[in-house]
């Protein structure tokens, strides 16, 4: 095993990296941007390296910054943490050319799943499902009526350059596939200075299940479980929990069979996710993108597994055995994680601004991962993610029962807060049924 | 009847979509503002012309300022 890990990130994810580093007896470095001088993860670190100025580009984006960091802090290994350079196969290489150990997948694996189109071709020649659409861009009006009639309306329109939800309609069929497609064509050459336009099938109830998987020295993969994580505004995800309300045994086994497929296909090694859109009506599930890194929602597996999986990362990097025994994972319980955002709990409306309360809960099976505490000023540059609350209990209803009792004890004063929402959330019927899928934050919000 | 569209946080203002004179429909988005990382569209939910746009890209709007007026 190396001795000493940079962690190439901040926050939440910085601080939780870092106390599995410690615990294991290596030295943790981290870097850092001006703006994050006082957070704990800076403060916690064996040592911090500033990188520079707050704007990502300057400082966690910044390749060249962050290997001088490394060198003038003669660590062995670098972890990347999520987002930032996680998925950059560049950095990854460049990781490897200094001479140091890069904790993550190969740099070829991180590239070949961040062409979502490749990757979906890649996985589909693996025999893993996939949805189907267009796979370039459709050229004009005729030519998405008969894309549309292939694929099966309903049809989603989509910008190709577009995201988090903007520059997608649903056409329910082909007159109104004519007038959205100009729509969207429209919008996307004037917000995105890029008109191509995709299409893909609709599904009108759909739930977001995702498999962690786990690539072991040797070459085997496993899969470690699945997390729901259908409960999303603005397409990103708000609550995840595992094992999925939606998945039963053999459902479970066929997923986790694709799962590993998809990362085979690609060598995979370390942790990864592979993300699945499930149609509740029909049971099916489609491949839709695989994550080469550690997932934010990645706790709620380690609270069933009862493994770490930062610490499976590091074994794996460092070409040792896992932890465990990888033919024996039985998951225990159930376990809930909601993301506490500096948002407001009716809109979603970012609103950065200084700690003045910040009281987390404790007690059985609840675990709080937090990037900043009282004092600290949460700035306009990065996410909004301040803090991950999770619960594990013996069961769903169990689970529920501590969150409500978790909410009830995290104070959060100073910036906007969504805790309220999970408030909420927790006494929604269709949540708590656990019948719901990727539409019930809309629906809560009429 | 002029509707003012207001800033509902402090935000960057990475895209304008319409411009003065344009007309607009319910639902339509007017510009997209930036915080946090997140990307958010600014929609009219009125019907009419845009009589008056107050921003540009790369502004930093506060929560309240006017963005634009239809008319």
């Amino acid at each position: 095993m190396f001795e000493s890990v940079l962690v190439a990130n901040r926050g939440e994810i910085a601080r939780r990296i870092q106390r599995t580093v410690q615990r294991m007896g290596l030295r943790s470095v981290t870097v850092y941007s001006e703006a994050d001088a006082e957070l704990p993860f800076v403060t916690e670190a064996d040592d911090a390296v500033l990188l520079g100025p707050a704007p990502p580009a300057q400082s966690y984006r910044n390749i060249d910054a962050v290997l001088e960091a490394a060198r003038r802090s003669s660590v062995d290994a670098v972890h990347p943490g999520y987002g930032f350079l996680a998925e950059d196969p560049t950095f990854a290489r460049r990781v490897v050319e200094a001479g140091l150990v890069w904790i993550g997948p190969p740099a070829d694996a991180i590239e070949q799943m961040g062409d979502k189109i490749r990757a979906r071709n890649l996985v589909a020649a693996a025999g893993v499902p996939v949805s189907r659409g267009t796979e370039s861009p459709v050229a004009d009006v005729a030519a998405a009526l008969v894309a549309g009639r292939e694929i099966g309306f309903p049809v989603m329109v989509k910008a190709s350059a577009g995201g988090g939800g903007m520059g997608m309609a649903v056409a329910a069929d082909e007159p109104a596939l004519e007038a959205e497609y100009e729509r969207v064509r429209a919008f996307a050459q004037r917000t995105f200075g890029d008109p191509a336009v995709l299409l893909e099938r609709f599904f009108p109830r759909v739930r977001h299940v995702e498999v962690q998987v786990l690539g072991l020295p040797d070459g085997r993969v496993v899969a470690l479980g699945e997390r729901d994580c259908s409960v999303q505004r603005r397409n990103q995800k708000l609550v995840e929990e595992t094992p999925s309300p939606a998945v039963g045994a053999q459902l479970r086994a066929q997923m986790f069979r694709a799962a590993v497929d998809a990362a085979a296909a690609v060598g995979y090694r370390g942790a990864g996710t592979v993300e699945c859109l499930l149609d509740t009506q029909s049971g099916q599930f489609v491949f839709l993108e695989m994550n080469t890194r550690l997932q934010v929602e990645h706790p709620i597996t380690e609270m069933v597994t009862g493994l770490d999986l930062v610490e499976q990362q590091l074994l794996v990097a460092a070409g040792e055995a896992v932890s465990f025994d990888p033919d024996r994972v039985i998951p225990h319980g159930h376990a809930i994680e909601m993301r506490v955002n500096a948002e407001d709990p009716r809109r979603f409306f970012p609103g950065p601004g200084a700690i003045a309360v910040w009281e987390e809960p404790s007690g059985p099976g609840i675990r709080v991962d937090a990037g900043y505490r009282a004092g600290n000023v949460v700035t306009p540059h990065y996410d909004s993610l301040m803090a991950k609350l999770v619960v594990h209990g013996a069961d769903r209803a169990e689970a529920l029962e501590r969150a409500r009792g978790a909410l009830a004890g995290f104070r959060v004063e100073g910036p906007r807060c969504n805790l309220p929402f999970f408030t909420e959330l927790l006494d929604h019927a269709e949540f708590v049924s656990g019948d719901y899928d990727t539409g019930l934050v809309a629906r809560m919000r009429g | 009847m002029a509707q003012e569209i207001r800033a509902e946080m402090v935000a960057n203002v990475w895209k304008v979509v319409v411009t003065e004179g344009d007309t607009v429909a319910d639902g339509d988005t007017l510009v997209i503002l930036e915080s946090m990382k997140m990307e958010i569209p600014v929609v009219t939910e009125v019907s009419g012309t845009v009589s008056a746009l107050h921003v540009a890209e790369g502004d930093v709007v506060q929560e309240g300022d006017v963005i634009a007026v239809i008319g």
